[in-house]
């Protein structure tokens, strides 16, 4: 019998079904369970409620992200309520022996930083969080999503979690992206093309030459936004730049269980003639930097572009009109040239050392522009550690920009880091819908070159003149 | 959670034609910070619903006293975004047992269906006829029939059925839910385990 070609998806979620139920879900083990403050406290009342208690404590990391202040984390918290969830992971961690980097903890950082920082995350691996960006995770070979609190619950009582297996998507980006392209322009150009929910139902797997050649942190990056698209993840076959950024981390196989793990590592690709349900194939020439208009992530466009007219953008006209309304733009605007009020660096999306590289290039030997307020929020504290020892805080400190301590930040301004009703910001987080940075803030979703080149001029510039 | 059982739903329901209801929309985050579950109804659809100073909206669909009812009936691609089950959570505790739409994002329809609430999937044709009806009398009836697996127009009789998989199906129309399910399969989970290489 001929054996039927497998994508990596398919390896990596078969080897994981502990059961599969006839017409029904999967019953999926889960190698690595990441947990924060915020979608936590409820499963852990849950397990008391049922007298249930942790199964694999050494599966599950903890860390406190969503909710920690920027500025003098060796305070405090201030916000009663914040500092009750900080407070009920600390315990609950501690009842159970789940390990926990809290805040001050030099380990500490954004949840989807400091899994692959610390090699908790490994090629291979099912992962999961009560968190949608979990996504990330896939940049590594491994099967990442976000999940609920009834099923981070399921997760701490069994380690498994009851799924219906996704469809399969391929999305191939051939030849090379130009200059002032990152890999976040990458994936708001996929996203813009396919829509908001253009994505839904499939897991998807990101190949060809643009990903191949593109760094981890840009391949977290994409992943990160796959859930932007709907889709349930997104996965990147590992190969030699996984391997070399993985290799000496400290939860990271060493010795005979790394070659042992990088021999199963190697066979973890999509063989010849598999097939997918959906493929959708792009030119790397046809991408721009991009920037976003509206309220949701798909509504994104070249940064030289014009704002589509509702029929050009598909779905509702209603809908398309509220969502401009919203924003205080216009059919046929550019958007090159609209005044900025806030900037934002950071979260799981672009918090990470190559992110800050990119923007301090922008930004050396210039200003700040006036009148605009940055935040620039490294995603762990190892990657403030980085910003210092490779001199970029030297150059953010010239041109006038403050560096705050690690957090999700004004990504979901569930701290005090909150754009102004009203306000512009151009923003490296994931999430432009309406109010995510804030009450009635106004986000433009764009790279870190994009967001320097704001920075410095206090209205949106395209950062290819910049550089 | 054990929840109650979901069978057969007649009610009114609640308009709201806007596509891609983010879960942001549906609780803000700064309502996230609670450690129990409970009193999230009060800040569903929080800034869509209220002013600033904390006065209703008058133009926002729940602060209109001629809809009311158990389903709320939304826009193609309800749901997306954010992971967090309060969204779901919020809108159980505002009395809605079942939301209807044209498309739901996945981690919304998993939320959903494991604290008690129905997706109903419907075609985006049927999904128009729906709010047609209401628009027309605000007291049109929907009948979900879970068992039956269809939603009907009571005004109209005009029906179409709808997929959910007979496991969550069972569950959902007993009560379970798959903690209750996953103790029972401890020992398989346990052997796997002990074969994992991670």
């Amino acid at each position: 019998m001929s054996k039927i070609p497998a994508t990596l998806f398919d390896k990596v979620w078969d080897s994981h079904a502990v059961r599969k139920i006839e017409d029904g879900p999967d019953v999926l083990f889960i190698d690595r369970h990441f947990i924060h403050e915020v979608t936590s406290p409820v499963a852990f009342l849950g397990l008391e409620n049922r007298g249930l208690s942790v199964m694999f404590p050494e599966k599950t990391f903890a860390t406190a992200d969503h909710n920690t202040p920027t500025i003098n984390q060796h305070l405090p918290v201030q916000d009663p309520l914040s500092a009750n969830q900080l407070k009920a992971l600390e315990s609950n961690t501690a009842k159970y022996g789940i390990s926990h980097w809290g805040l001050g903890n030099p380990r500490n950082g954004i949840v989807h930083v400091v899994g692959p920082e610390n090699g908790i995350t490994l090629p291979g691996m099912t992962i999961v969080c009560g968190d949608s960006h979990t996504s990330t995770h896939g940049a590594f070979g491994a099967i990442a999503f976000g999940i609920g609190t009834s099923e981070v619950e399921m997760v701490l009582s069994s380690q498994c979690i009851m799924q219906q297996k996704p469809k399969k998507m391929r999305i191939t980006v051939t030849g090379s992206t130009g200059k002032g392209i990152t890999p976040k322009d990458v994936t708001l150009y996929i996203i813009s093309q396919l829509t908001a929910a253009g994505a839904t139902g499939y897991f998807v797997e990101y190949a060809g030459e643009v990903f191949e050649k593109m760094s981890m942190e840009g391949r977290m990056t994409v992943c990160n936004m796959s859930i932007e698209m709907g889709a349930r993840g997104g996965i990147i076959a590992p190969d030699e730049t996984t391997f070399a950024y993985i290799k000496g981390r400290e939860k990271a196989p060493q010795g005979a269980a790394w070659d042992n793990a990088l021999a199963y590592w190697k066979t973890l690709k999509t063989e010849e003639g598999a097939t997918f349900d959906k493929e959708y194939t792009f030119n790397a020439a046809d991408i721009e930097p991009m920037i976003t208009y509206g309220t949701n992530p798909g509504m994104g466009m070249g940064i030289t572009q014009r704002i589509p007219v509702a029929q050009e953008a598909g779905g509702s006209a209603a809908s398309y009109e509220k969502s401009l309304q919203y924003m205080g733009f216009q059919e046929q605007e550019p958007m090159l040239g609209k005044k900025v009020d806030y900037v934002f660096i950071g979260s799981c999306t672009n918090g990470r050392i190559e992110d800050f590289r990119a923007f301090a290039s922008v930004v050396k030997g210039r200003k700040k522009a006036e009148g605009v307020t940055a935040w620039i929020v490294p995603g762990s504290h190892i990657v403030e550690q980085q910003i210092r020892e490779e001199g970029i805080l030297d150059i953010l400190t010239a041109a006038g920009f403050e560096l705050r301590q690690p957090g999700c930040s004004a990504c979901l301004a569930m701290n005090d880091d909150k754009v102004p009703a009203g306000k512009y910001a151009v923003s490296t987080s994931n999430r432009n819908f309406e109010g995510r940075q804030g009450p009635g803030s106004r986000t433009m979703l764009a790279s870190p070159l994009v967001a320097a080149a704001a920075a410095v001029t206090g209205v949106v510039t395209d950062p290819r003149e910049l550089i | 959670m054990a929840y109650d059982k979901f069978t057969v739903l007649k009610s009114t329901a609640v308009p709201m034609p806007i596509e891609n209801v983010d879960t942001d929309q549906i609780i803000p985050a700064r309502f996230l910070k609670a450690t129990e579950r409970k009193g999230f109804g009060d800040n569903l659809f929080r800034d869509w619903r209220y002013n600033a100073d904390g006065s209703p909206k008058n133009d926002f669909v729940l602060n209109n006293p001629i809809y009311s009812g158990k389903i709320l009936v939304g826009g193609k691609n309800f749901g997306s975004g954010s992971s967090r089950e309060h969204a779901a959570w919020a809108i159980y505790d505002y009395g809605f047992r079942c939301v209807v739409s044209s498309f739901f994002a996945d981690i919304f329809k998993n939320n959903a269906l494991n604290i008690g609430i129905l997706p109903v999937q419907v075609s985006p044709e049927f999904l128009h006829k729906i709010f047609t009806a209401i628009e027309a009398d605000p007291k049109a009836e929907l009948v979900v029939d879970l068992p039956a697996q269809t939603i009907t127009i009571s005004a109209t009789g005009e029906s179409e059925s709808f997929d959910i998989n007979s496991y969550k199906k069972h569950n959902m129309t007993n009560g379970y839910d798959d903690i209750d399910y996953l103790q029972a399969m401890k020992e398989d989970i346990k052997s796997f385990a002990a074969k994992s290489m991670y």
